[in-house]
């Protein structure tokens, strides 16, 4: 039998369908998780893209912070702006608290309003390849400041924008809008080869 | 029009879902609408409550009270232009407002047409009441649907009737040949490319949320229920008592919209809801669903 990894999607607000679209793509099982009890049959977690404000709210209200806090320690956690935000150390808004996962500090909404949003090509270094990708930057945020653990995967205009420390990856653009899976593969350690074997018992 | 530009517009659609927007009328209610969770506000300077009480001609907001709004939060700022007046979508799209929208709460300035919104860089959201009114908006460039409802009633039976039109009519899609979706297609008054993509998709391609009437958190998980991906509350906050304990239940009710008991203990003491209309006493004429062609 293989083992099946089964991923959590944060889903108190936010663009929760894409990444499980994402997941369903690698045939991955997930969980949309809305109660903290659900994150201890995970084998990783997702933190969406949606408005910081309204997930710290939220996170407050039913009390996330400490067990994600404690989920990070032993398993990976990706997260896509508004993810990212709630990934690092420090955010300069009164309103979000973040998670400290990631030895970061961001500015929310550096690139501007809406009118400001774009799609830009990029590289990304991943697994010793690089790789030119398609990014979608959403009234982004910026990488500010960046602790000396954590490694840059990827940068927009000689500026972070992909991110990673430990097992956890953090990304200031939308890779789940354009169907890009590197990210979600790298964090989640999903193998080709693996999924490649279970598509064929299924054929 | 560039493809990854209506891509960036949903984009900010789909960020918006499980999520909140409310309506505010000042810098105070803005504050008051982000601490409780609001994932975006919509500026405008009378709520559609108050625009039936006062009546007169109701037009695009001031651009000082939309930028004192835009000082004081953090998260989108919305704003709404009349039906078919692209002069003042220019100059919200000027202000840098996050998302427009085409709204039949304000007075019509087009009998026929609504704004070409693939002009636009700013996203736009426009109301609908069956599954044609959505595709022809969405076909003008509107990145975001919402149900019409009756605005300002405080009663959802409106945002209900539209929401289960919109739902049936894309299930009745999904059974459907070719043949008979182009036959669909003439009967719904909606172009043909998008009508078959819903047939394949079994949902519309941009998100659809619901909006008119909503003033509890039960009206909320109602509409979530129905398949809304999120709710515009317009006067149901501001109207109501205790609109800060309000706005805070509302956001949660989304989130939880599937949970009962969770929502008895969100709905436990929060004070008096707005008042609310029967919607049959509102003259024809005075219905602002009916505005939008």
């Amino acid at each position: 039998m293989v083992f099946k990894m089964n991923i959590g999607i944060l889903a108190l607000q936010g663009d929760v369908e894409k990444h499980a679209i994402i997941l369903s793509d690698l045939k991955m099982d997930y969980t949309i998780v809305r109660y903290s009890e659900e994150l201890n049959d995970l084998d990783g977690l997702i933190i969406p893209g949606g408005e910081s404000t309204t997930l710290t709210n939220l996170m407050n209200k039913n009390h996330f912070h400490k067990p994600i806090k404690e989920f990070a320690k032993n398993k990976p956690i990706l997260g896509t702006c508004a993810g990212m935000i709630m990934m690092s150390k420090n955010v300069n808004h009164p309103l979000v608290e973040p998670l400290g996962i990631i030895d970061l500090e961001v500015d929310r909404n550096a690139y501007g309003r809406q009118v400001h949003s774009f799609v830009d090509e990029l590289p990304v270094r991943l697994n010793g390849h690089t790789e030119k990708i398609k990014a979608t930057f959403i009234r982004a945020p910026k990488i500010t400041k960046i602790g000396k653990n954590v490694e840059i995967l990827a940068e927009y205009n000689n500026e972070p924008c992909v991110v990673k420390q430990g097992q956890h990856i953090a990304l200031s653009f939308h890779p789940e809008l354009n169907n890009i899976t590197i990210f979600h593969k790298a964090a989640f350690c999903i193998n080709d080869s693996i999924n490649q074997q279970e598509s064929s018992h299924a054929a | 029009m560039s493809k990854s530009n209506f891509e960036v517009k949903v984009g900010l659609a789909e960020m918006l879902k499980g999520g909140v927007i409310m309506d505010v009328m000042n810098p105070e209610q803005a504050r008051i609408a982000e601490d409780a969770g609001a994932v975006a506000v919509m500026a405008l300077e009378r709520i559609p409550a108050l625009i039936r009480e006062e009546g007169g001609i109701s037009r695009m907001s001031d651009p000082k009270m939309i930028k004192a709004i835009q000082k004081e939060v953090s998260i989108p700022v919305m704003a709404k232009v009349r039906i078919g007046h692209f002069a003042e979508a220019q100059i919200l799209e000027a202000l840098e407002v996050d998302f427009i929208d085409e709204s039949e709460v304000l007075t019509p300035a087009d009998e026929h047409n609504h704004v070409w919104k693939h002009d636009f860089k700013v996203p736009f959201v426009c109301g609908c009441r069956d599954l044609g009114e959505a595709l022809r908006r969405i076909g003008e460039g509107a990145a975001m649907i919402r149900t019409k409802g009756e605005a300002g009633s405080g009663n959802i039976v409106e945002a209900v009737r539209h929401m289960r039109k919109v739902t049936s009519q894309i299930k009745e899609l999904t059974t459907m040949g070719n043949d008979e979706l182009m036959a669909q297609s003439k009967e719904l008054g909606a172009p043909f490319s998008l009508v078959q993509q819903v047939a394949k998709l079994g949902k519309l391609p941009v998100p659809n949320f619901a909006a008119g009437g909503i003033a509890t958190p039960a009206d909320a998980s109602l509409m979530m229920q129905l398949g809304a991906e999120t709710v515009f509350v317009g006067s149901g906050i501001f109207m109501s008592e205790d609109p800060s304990s309000r706005a805070n239940a509302i956001v949660e009710a989304v989130t939880y919209y599937d949970n009962p008991e969770k929502l008895a203990s969100i709905s436990h003491g929060l004070k008096k809801a707005m008042e609310g209309l029967d919607i049959a006493k509102i003259p024809e004429e005075e219905r602002l669903q009916e505005r939008g062609w």
